[in-house]
């Protein structure tokens, strides 16, 4: 027997409120970040459920794009960080707010 | 997967994306996401998608949060004084990330669930894959190389010290 649909989501449910919650909470531009990646590996969960729930390949090729995204955004936004490192030293959030209103 | 398996992986994931989010050290946070991704890739094993499961094993844990990691030692992060924002903020946040989780649960719940149309030969397998994604999902697909190539190119450009 195997676990039903609604478990799977709840469970992609469940990892995509803690990743709001770390971008929500923490300080660190890198932490932040990894929060973001969890966030995508929820709504991974959901698209992998589904597509074994309808029958369809199509959720396990998008799950596909998802990581070719996630792996550019990673890529750019790691940069960006150093790039901003080395302009101000720091990895806080509340210190890099000149673009703030 | 059986369901009592599920919900003892279900726990440990949990903890552990709890522990990225709240841990002091980025280094034991990006350790901690190594954990859930894996994790997760046990699950897509469980739902018939072992290509995928691969590939999170491959792509995610071994290359983006080797990505991190290496970011985290070049930048020398040490445990922070102040890692979280202010109490106020965090009661908030934290009553809000309960409030999403119920939420979504419990749209989930009442929306009907698909019909379920039961797994067709071969499903799952990685020349059922790449048939879709090499016929109906062409370009994106190419689209996708593009995507990487410009990324490329522009991390270089901003990692790069300015001449």
């Amino acid at each position: 027997m195997t676990p039903p649909l609604a478990w799977y989501l709840g469970l992609s449910a469940v990892l995509f409120a803690i990743g709001v919650l770390g971008v929500l909470i923490r300080r660190n531009v890198i932490v932040i970040f990894m929060a973001i990646e969890l966030m995508l590996n929820a709504v991974n969960l959901s698209f992998v459920a589904l597509a074994r729930s309808l029958g369809s390949m199509d959720g396990q090729v998008i799950v596909f794009f998802v990581m070719t995204v996630a792996a550019a955004e990673a890529a750019v936004g790691l940069a960006i960080i150093l790039s901003m490192f080395r302009n101000r030293e720091t990895t806080n959030v509340d210190e890099l707010a000149t673009l703030r209103w | 997967m059986s369901p009592l398996l599920f919900l003892l992986l279900a726990a440990l994931t949990v903890a552990s994306a709890l522990t990225v989010v709240v841990h002091q050290n980025p280094v034991h946070s990006a350790c901690a996401l190594v954990l859930t991704l894996c994790l997760l890739a046990v699950f897509f094993l469980g739902l018939d998608a072992q290509l995928v499961a691969l590939l999170q094993v491959i792509v995610y844990a071994g290359a983006i949060v080797v990505l991190f990691l290496f970011v985290i030692m070049l930048l020398n992060l040490q445990v922070e004084a102040r890692a979280m924002a202010g109490t106020p903020l965090v009661g908030t946040a934290a009553v809000g990330g309960v409030a999403l989780a119920v939420l979504i649960v419990t749209a989930l719940r009442r929306a009907a669930p698909p019909a379920g149309r039961g797994v067709p030969a071969g499903f799952g397998e990685t020349a059922a894959l790449a048939r879709q994604l090499f016929t109906v999902y062409l370009v994106p697909f190419e689209l996708t190389s593009l995507l990487l190539l410009v990324a490329i190119v522009r991390a270089v450009a901003l990692a790069k010290k300015p001449s």
